[in-house]
Order: C-alpha cells, then structure tokens, then sequence
C-alpha cells in the first residue's frame, strides 16, 4: 500500500466547494509536487491530509491509517482532538509563514515536540536536536531567537522542528514563498538533500526548477481537481492540458 | 534685508552666534507648580495632624492585622479571578453555543453589579437562604460558611473574573492562528498548545492590564470595610475609635496602600520583562 492514498476527497467551505474529489497516492520515498493556480486547493488539500481540515467525504489514508478516523469492528470512529494529534505525530509540516514559536529560540523550537509531545528524555533530545540545526547549516545559530533569525533561517529551523518528530512523510506548503528571492536556495537546498534521503514529500511550491529537479512526479491541480499529473519532464515539457500550458506559460 | 540673508548664509557658521531656544513658559509652570507644593506642604504643616504618631498607628499590630488581611483578599481574590477568567475566556471562544452563552451571560452580570452590592449580597445571603446545599450531597447553614472574608472574596473575586475573562479573551485572540497550526502540527494536544505556545504569548497582551486591575483590587479590598472585614481601613477605624485620632490613623492606612501599590508596580515590571518581546 502507497505512504499516502487520497481516494475521492472532497471538501467544501460554507457553499463553495474547494476539493472536488481528489484521488493521490504516494508512494514511500516518493516526492510529489503539487502545483496550481492561487485558489485551487492546493493549501486545503495538504491540510486534510495533515487532519488541520476535516473532510466532507472521500478518505485519506497515511501509512494504512485513515486521517482523522480510527477503525475498530468493520466501522469507522472519529477522532476526538486529542487522538487526532497522536495521528499528526508522524506527519511533518513546513508552512509558508514559518510559524516558529516565537518565545522560543531555534533549539528550543526543534526540542518542543520531541519533549512535549513524545515525553522524551531532554538531554538525548538535545543532542538530537543540534545535531538537526547542523544538518540544516544552523548550528551556530541554536541559541537564536526567531525574530534574530533572517526569513530563510527561520524555515530551516522550522524544517529541523517537523523532522525532530522523525515523521514518515512531510508535508511542505509554499516554504519558499515568504523568502526573499536570494534566501529561497538554501531552503531548497536543504528539501533536496532531504528528498536524497529518502523522506517521502508533498510539496506545494511555485519553484518549476525544484519540481523539474527533486520530484518524483508533479501533480496539476486546478480548482479542486487534479487535471494532469505524471514525471515533471511530461507535465513540464509536454503539457496536455490546455489549463496545465497556461499556468506554466505564466510561471515559467 | 536679501543682502543680510545672503552674507548670513555664506558666513562660515564657525562665526555665527548660535541663540538656543529659549523655554520661558517651562520656568513659569514650574514656578506655579512648586508653589503649588510648598502651598501644600506649608497648609500640612500648620494642620491640626500629630504626625509624630502616625509612624505609631503605621506598626500597630490591629494596623498589620489588617494589612495582612488586605494583602490575603487581594492575593486570593486575583488570583481566583485569573483562573476562573482563563476559563470563562475559553467558554467564551469554545465551539460549544451553550458554553458561550454562558460566558456572555457571567461576564454580563458580574461586571455589570457594583462590586459594593455584590458584596453586600454575598455576605447577606443566609437572609434567603438558611443551608447551602447540593442535594444528597452536603449541606452546611449559609451563616456559617458566608464570613465576611468569603463575602469579601465572592465579591470581589467574582467582579474581577469577568473583567480577568475580557482580558484573557484578547490576549488569546492576539495571538496567531499559525501558531496553533504549528503546535498540532508537531502532535501536540489542544491542552499542551495552550499551555506551551498560545498563552505564554497571550501573556504579553494579559500582563499589563491584569497589573493595573491588581492594583485597584488592593485598592477594592477597602469595600470590605463596610462588612466589618478587618481590612486597613476597618484597622485604621478601630484605632481610632478608641483614640480620635481619625486623620493619623488614616494617614497610617494610606502609607500601606501605597507601599503595596508601589511593590505591585515594580512586580509587573518585572513580569512584563519576563514576558517582552525577544
Ligand atoms: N478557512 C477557509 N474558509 C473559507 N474559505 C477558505 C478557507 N481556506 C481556504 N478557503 C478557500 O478555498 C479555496 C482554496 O484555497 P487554498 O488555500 O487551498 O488555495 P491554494 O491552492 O493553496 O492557493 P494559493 O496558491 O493562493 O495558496 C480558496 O478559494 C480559498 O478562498
Ligand atoms: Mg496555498
């Protein structure tokens, strides 16, 4: 079974219905690149695999587990808050505004799951922890707080913070967007090697050259439909799609 | 005219005169303002006060009865509105309809007595009801429980909680919905984000109008006078009506009152620091 099966998700917010049935799957190891317009759900979609949105109907499975559900005698309960954030603890996220604590510094940061969440001992986390700072070229700036760090600082910290929980699959939403177009390499960077590695990846980013470079394959996504998807040499390069050749006709 | 324009404005402004702005207004008020004071002063002195006794009433024993009284309900009265105002504020913001309204409803009421008459309510309460009482349960006489210092407490407390619950309210609001985001993200429970990440930044918005509502709940125990709680002013009465000496030993009270004010001052201070932006 994929890491990731999405089988006819949909989900509407008031009237508008934003997910018109997405049917996904990834596969372990496997980097997926979501691209789209602004609108298309791209955001929404990331959000209900990660159960920060609920789904109207549709399921979403993470590693044989259906999101936001858990399954006992043939019939499906849902999750109360507090089992559903047990479920997010193997999934990572990176959001586009950062959203580091901001009364915390960088180490603090990357050790506040590991601690609060998982009960772990502090000082083997610690050391864990550093050594994630150094994995993401910040060791120095451990002691750091957020708001003394430069925007694509602050990503990689927040990048180190969702890998502490050493999840199975991450999820990033437009991580480069916020950043100042000489910052955006080093955070690339960093989800390159992390892809090298294995780390199975849903990224939603307007970077043509990551998506072309690092995915596995791209998914096009046009108002809450998947309309194209495949290896990003056939969805880049050779569009099918009218909507597909007009987004990249933009971006590109 | 022109030409003394130009040749002031080509002269190196090495040889020019520089004339500082004169503040003749500043001596002026000030003047008035320290003849104000000495005016003051001068009408103190010359009052029918025995100041030498007033260091005497400031150390009576009835007088640090009192404060300690005075600094207990205001302690404890604070302090249970803290909490109580956390929870009406997540009442307030919770998904449930019912638990909202109910918040509405408490901040309504509580906020909208006079703190005198809830007071007074409280302490007459055996007047309607002899046993306070949950059925099968317990049950104790209203006139046993109701002592002025739970009066007092109610009272005050009860007061403080709805504007606590306000207070709260926006400090929670303030901050970010990303940062909760961020907190579930990693797995932590609605309970640990709120303890760990939404109210310690909360805090900065909470700290400096809790400061300034402790203050005026020192100042707020005084009402409990009038229920015969022996508080500094009641202490300060007591002292008196066995002396006459009424202006001295008030004098004494308001001493206290503003060394407490003072010390809960620069306890905020601190505390904002705690909590400042890094
Ligand atoms: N909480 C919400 N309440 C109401 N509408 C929402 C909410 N979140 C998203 N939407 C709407 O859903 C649609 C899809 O939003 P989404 O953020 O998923 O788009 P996106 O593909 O991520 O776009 P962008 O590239 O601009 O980030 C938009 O029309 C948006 O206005
Ligand atoms: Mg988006």
């Amino acid at each position: 079974m994929a890491l990731v099966e999405a089988v006819g998700v949909r989900k509407s917010f008031g009237h508008t219905e934003v997910l018109k049935g997405i049917d996904l799957e990834v596969e372990r190891g496997e980097v997926v690149c979501l691209l789209g317009p602004s609108g298309a759900g791209k955001s929404t979609f990331l959000r209900c695999v990660n159960h920060l949105e609920t789904i109207d109907a549709g399921r979403i499975w993470v590693d044989g587990v259906p999101v936001g559900f858990r399954s006992a005698n043939g019939k499906l309960y849902e999750l109360r808050e507090r089992e559903a954030a047990h479920q997010r603890r193997d999934v990572g996220m990176v959001f586009q505004r950062f959203n580091l604590f901001p009364h915390r510094t960088a180490l603090e940061n990357v050790m506040e799951g590991p601690v609060q969440v998982l009960g772990r001992d502090r000082a083997e986390v610690r050391a864990e922890a550093l050594a994630l700072l150094e994995r993401v070229g910040l060791a120095e700036k451990a002691s750091s707080y957020p708001a003394q760090l430069s925007g694509g600082q602050q990503q990689r910290v927040a990048i180190a913070r969702a890998l502490a929980m050493k999840p199975k699959l991450m999820l990033f939403d437009e991580p480069t967007s916020a950043l100042d177009p000489e910052l955006v390499g080093e955070v690339l960077d960093v989800m390159t090697s992390l892809a090298r590695e294995g780390m199975t990846m849903i990224v939603v980013t307007h970077e043509i050259g990551f998506a072309r470079s690092v995915a596995d394959r791209v998914v096009f996504l046009v108002d809450g439909a998947v309309v194209e998807t495949g290896s990003p040499a056939d969805v880049l390069d050779n569009p099918r799609q009218p909507r597909t050749r007009q987004f990249l006709a933009k971006v590109l | 005219m022109a030409s003394d324009l130009r040749t002031a404005e080509e002269a190196p402004s090495s040889e020019l005169v520089v004339v500082p702005l004169r503040h003749p207004w500043r001596w002026v008020s000030g003047a008035v303002i320290l003849l104000v004071i000495a005016g003051l002063g001068w009408a103190m002195s010359g009052a029918a006060i025995q100041w030498e006794d007033v260091p005497g009433f400031f150390t009576h024993p009835v007088m640090l009865e009192g404060l300690l009284n005075t600094i207990v309900l205001a302690v404890a009265a604070q302090g249970g509105a803290i909490l109580l105002g956390v929870v009406i504020a997540l009442m307030r913001l919770s998904a449930n309809p019912v638990a909202r309204w109910f918040a509405v409803g408490y901040i309504w009421l509580f906020r909208g007595l006079p703190v005198l008459l809830q007071i007074l309510i409280w302490f007459n309460l055996a007047l309607v009801f002899q046993n306070i009482s949950i059925p099968m349960l317990f049950s104790v006489p209203t006139n046993v429980v109701m002592t002025a210092f739970v009066a007092a407490l109610l009272g005050l407390g009860l007061n403080e909680s709805a504007y606590m619950a306000e207070i709260v309210r926006a400090g929670l609001s303030s901050v970010d919905s990303g940062q909760t985001e961020a907190a579930k993200s990693i797995g932590m429970t609605p309970f640990t984000t709120l303890r760990r990440v939404v109210l310690p930044q909360a805090m900065r918005v909470i700290i400096p109008p809790t400061g300034n509502n402790f203050i005026n709940m020192i100042k707020g125990t005084s009402m409990a006078s009038v229920i015969a709680f022996l508080e500094l002013i009641h202490a300060a009465n007591n002292i008196s009506s066995r002396n006459l000496e009424i202006m001295e030993t008030l004098f004494a009270a308001a001493a206290w009152y503003l060394v407490m004010v003072s010390l809960a001052s620069i306890g905020q201070h601190y505390l904002e620091r705690a909590y400042g932006p890094r």
